[in-house]
C-alpha cells in the first residue's frame, strides 16, 4: 500500500523536494546545536523553555483533534465520516511524531533520553506524557493503517481494529490532559497554575486539529479525484465552531479569575501577554491579533451562509489555526516564564538556528503527512473506479 | 552520644573516609551531639507543620539561617559567593541569559515577592541591602517531584541533591522551582572557567545539564561545613541540624523571628532569613 507514495506527478515530487530541503536545513542546524549546546537558542535561565516546547504543546492538540471525527463516526454512527476518519488519524500520526521530535531537540543531553525508561519515575508528569504520546502514536498507526488496508481490499474492518479505535477516544483526551498537567501542577508559575488548563487545552485542540484537517481536505479535493463531500466539511466546521467558542470562553474565565480577584501575581502573566507589563510588550501584538482572529473565525462559522462558501470556510479555519497556534505555540509557554520567580522580566527571542530547527521538524511532519495522505488518496481513488 | 555519632557517620558516607577530629568539629558545629531521643520525640510532634518526616529516618535535617542584620552590614561583600563558586567550579558567564549561579544576591522585593506589596513602608536599610539566595532544599521540593529520571532527589538528611550524569537536561525542574534556584548549562561550562583557578576536588559539569547549590554534600561527607558558611567572616551564615532542638540554627530560630521564601506554596524551605 505504501508504494503508492512512490508514484506521483512532478508537482508531488517538487513538494517532497521542498520539504527535504527544509528538513536538511533543520538537520544541519540541529547538528550545530548538538555540537555547541542549547546556547544557540534564545532560551535563558529565566525563559528555560521556548519555541520547541511551545510547538510540542500546540501539536499535541492537533493530534488530539482527530478524535472529533472518531467520536461521531464510532459512537453516533455518523456515516459521512466513515471515509474521512483516516485523514484525521494520519494527521494525528504526523502531529505526534513532530511532538516527539520537538522533545528530543529540546533535551540538553539527548543521548541520555532513555534514562526516562531506565529510571521510570511515575511522580513525574513527563513520564506519563511519554507513555500517552507514544501509545497514541501506536494506536493511530494500527487503526489508520488497518482501516485503510481493509478499504483497499473491500472487506469490513475487523473487531480488534475497532477495539483500538474505541480506545483511541479516551486516549486522545489523555494526551492533552497529561500535557496540560505538565504546566498546571507547578507551584509558583501563576499563569499555568489553573485547574482549567486541561479543558482549555482540549477545547483549543478540538478547534485547531479539525480546522487544519479542513484545510488539508480542501487541498486533497483540489489535487485529487477524491472529494470528502460538502456535508463532511460542514459537519467538521460546526465542531470547530463549538470548540472555539468553548476555548474563547475558557480564556475569558482566566481573565475573570485573575482580574476580579485582583491578585497581582495572577494578573502579571496575562498582563504581560495581552497588555504589556512594566513596558515589556513584545508579545502584545501577537496575542491581541490572536484574540481578534479567534473571534473572526467563530463569527464566520456561526453564520451558515458564510460558512457554506468555501473561501470563507477556509479563511475561518486559517484564522482559528493562527489564533490557537499563537495562544499555545507562542503565548502559553512564554507567559508562564514571564515574570520569573523574582518578579523580573527577561524577554525571549528565538534565534535563527532555533527557528530553522523548528521549521525542519514541521517539514518532517508534513512529509509524513504527505506520504500518508498520498496512500489514503490512492485507496479512495481506487474505490471510485 | 556514641550511638548518635555512629548514626551520623553512616549518613555522611562511611567512617573510613572521615577524620575523627573533623567530625568532632562538625558535630559541635551542628549541635548533633547534644540531642537526646526524648527531646527529639517532642520536637517531631511540635514540628508537624514544619519539617516532619526526614528526621525520623536520619535524625538530621540540614538547614541554613541567614542573619541579614550581619550580612547587610557588609556592603559589596562576596566572600560566600566566591567561596562557593570556586569550590564547585561554577562557571562565570556574564550574559544573564546564560548565567550559572549557586548562591547570589538579590533585592528584598525580588526575594520576598509575596510580601513586597508592603514595600513603601519597609525600612530603607532592608529595601536597600541585597539578600543572599540559594537553593532552599525544600521539604517538599517540586523539582524532585517533576524530574523524569530521579536525577534530582532528596536525601534522608533533607538535602536536595543532583546526579549530573543522569540529568537529561529537560529543564522541567527549572520550570517547577518557585525560587529560580536552578541553572542550566546552555554552553560548555568549561568555557566559563577559562583563566580561573580550579578546584580539582570537585568535578566540572558538562553542557546540557541543570545544576544548583548542593549544601556542600561533598564537604559534609568529609566532616566540613559548607564553603559559604566557612567563608563568611561575619557570622551571618549558620548551618546546622534543624531536627536537633539544641542546634545553633534552632537556637537562632527560637530567639529571632525568621522568614522563609514563599511559604504559602507549601514547599517548606530550609533556608531561613532573620530580617531585623
Amino acid at each position: 500500500m505504501i508504494e503508492k507514495a512512490l508514484q506521483g506527478s512532478s508537482r508531488y515530487w517538487t513538494w517532497i523536494g521542498f520539504l527535504l530541503v527544509l528538513i536538511g536545513a533543520g538537520f544541519i542546524s540541529y547538528l550545530y546545536q548538538l555540537k555547541t549546546g542549547l546556547g544557540i537558542t534564545g532560551m535563558s535561565r529565566d525563559v528555560s523553555w521556548g519555541v520547541y516546547i511551545a510547538q510540542f504543546t500546540y501539536l499535541v492538540g492537533v493530534a488530539a483533534g482527530a478524535v472529533m471525527l472518531v467520536i461521531p463516526e464510532l459512537l453516533h454512527g455518523y456515516h459521512p465520516y466513515r471515509r474521512v476518519v483516516v485523514f484525521g488519524e494520519f494527521l494525528a500520526i504526523a502531529a505526534v511524531t513532530m511532538c516527539l521530535l520537538f522533545i528530543v531537540v529540546d533535551i540538553g543531553q539527548p543521548a541520555r533520553l532513555f534514562n526516562v525508561l531506565l529510571h521510570p519515575t511515575p511522580n513525574s508528569i513527563l513520564f506519563w506524557d511519554m507513555i500517552v504520546l507514544n501509545g497514541y502514536l501506536l494506536i493511530n498507526i494500527i487503526v489508520g493503517y488497518n482501516t485503510l488496508l481493509c478499504d483497499k481490499k473491500g472487506i469490513p474492518v475487523p473487531k480488534w481494529v475497532k477495539f483500538f479505535a474505541y480506545v483511541s477516544i479516551p486516549w486522545a483526551f489523555s494526551i492533552h490532559t497529561v500535557t496540560a498537567f505538565l504546566y498546571s501542577g507547578l507551584p509558583g508559575r501563576h499563569a499555568w497554575l489553573t485547574a482549567i488548563m486541561a479543558p482549555r487545552f482540549l477545547a483549543s485542540a478540538f478547534a485547531s486539529g479539525p480546522a487544519l484537517l479542513i484545510l488539508l481536505l480542501l487541498i486533497v479535493r483540489k489535487v485529487s479525484k477524491y472529494d470528502p463531500g460538502e456535508k463532511v466539511l460542514q459537519s467538521i466546521a460546526k465542531t470547530i465552531c463549538y470548540a472555539m467558542i468553548a476555548n474563547l470562553f475558557f480564556v475569558g474565565l482566566e481573565f475573570f479569575t485573575a482580574f476580579y480577584s485582583n491578585i497581582p501575581s495572577h494578573m502579571h502573566g496575562l498582563e504581560y501577554l495581552f497588555f504589556g507589563l512594566h513596558g515589556h510588550d513584545q508579545l502584545v501584538p501577537w496575542m491581541q491579533t490572536a484574540g481578534v482572529l479567534g473571534f473572526l473565525g467563530v463569527f464566520i462559522l456561526l453564520i451558515p451562509p458564510l460558512r457554506r462558501r468555501i473561501g470563507f470556510l477556509a479563511l475561518a479555519c486559517a484564522a482559528i489555526i493562527a489564533s490557537t497556534w499563537t495562544d499555545k505555540g507562542v503565548g502559553l509557554v512564554i507567559g508562564g516564564f514571564v515574570p520569573n520567580p523574582f518578579e523580573k522580566i527577561t524577554e525571549y527571542h528565538p534565534t535563527f538556528p532555533e527557528i530553522t530547527i523548528a521549521i525542519g521538524i514541521w517539514a518532517v511532519g508534513f512529509l509524513i503527512l504527505t506520504v500518508l495522505y498520498k496512500v489514503a488518496i490512492s485507496v479512495r481513488e481506487q474505490e471510485l473506479n | 552520644m556514641e550511638l548518635k555519632r555512629r548514626d551520623f557517620l553512616k549518613i555522611v558516607g562511611g567512617s573510613a573516609l572521615i577524620g575523627g577530629s573533623a567530625i568532632s568539629a562538625l558535630v559541635e558545629e551542628a549541635g548533633i551531639a547534644h540531642a537526646s531521643p526524648h527531646e527529639e520525640h517532642g520536637h517531631s510532634a511540635e514540628e508537624d507543620h514544619g519539617h516532619g518526616h526526614i528526621e525520623e529516618a536520619s535524625g538530621i535535617r540540614w538547614a541554613m539561617v541567614v542573619d541579614m542584620r550581619k550580612c547587610s552590614e557588609q556592603e559589596g561583600c562576596r566572600d560566600c559567593i566566591n567561596a562557593c563558586h570556586y569550590v564547585h567550579n561554577v562557571p562565570n558567564f556574564p550574559d544573564p541569559k546564560e548565567e550559572v549561579k549557586w548562591i547570589w544576591k538579590d533585592e528584598y522585593h525580588h526575594v520576598f515577592t509575596d510580601i513586597s506589596t508592603l514595600d513603601p513602608y519597609v525600612p530603607e536599610h532592608i529595601k536597600r541591602h541585597p539578600f543572599l539566595v540559594l537553593c532552599n532544599h525544600c521539604d517538599n521540593p517540586p523539582c524532585v517531584r517533576v524530574c523524569p529520571t530521579k536525577a534530582t532527589f532528596k536525601r534522608p538528611d533533607g538535602i536536595v541533591a543532583m546526579d549530573y550524569h543522569r540529568c537529561i537536561g529537560c529543564r522541567f525542574c527549572m520550570a517547577a522551582c518557585p525560587y529560580g534556584s536552578r541553572s542550566f548549562n546552555w554552553r560548555d561550562p568549561r568555557l566559563g572557567l577559562k583563566g580561573r583557578e580550579l578546584n580539582y576536588e570537585f568535578p566540572t559539569r558538562m553542557r546540557g545539564v541543570v545544576e544548583k547549590c548542593n549544601f556542600c554534600v561533598e564537604r559534609l561527607a568529609q566532616g566540613k561545613i559548607p564553603a559559604c558558611v566557612e567563608a563568611c567572616k561575619h557570622g551571618a551564615l549558620t548551618f546546622g541540624n534543624l531536627a536537633d532542638p539544641n542546634s545553633e540554627v534552632r537556637a537562632l530560630l527560637r530567639e529571632n523571628y525568621a522568614l522563609r521564601r514563599k511559604p504559602q506554596l507549601g514547599t517548606k524551605p530550609s533556608v531561613f532569613y532573620i530580617i531585623a
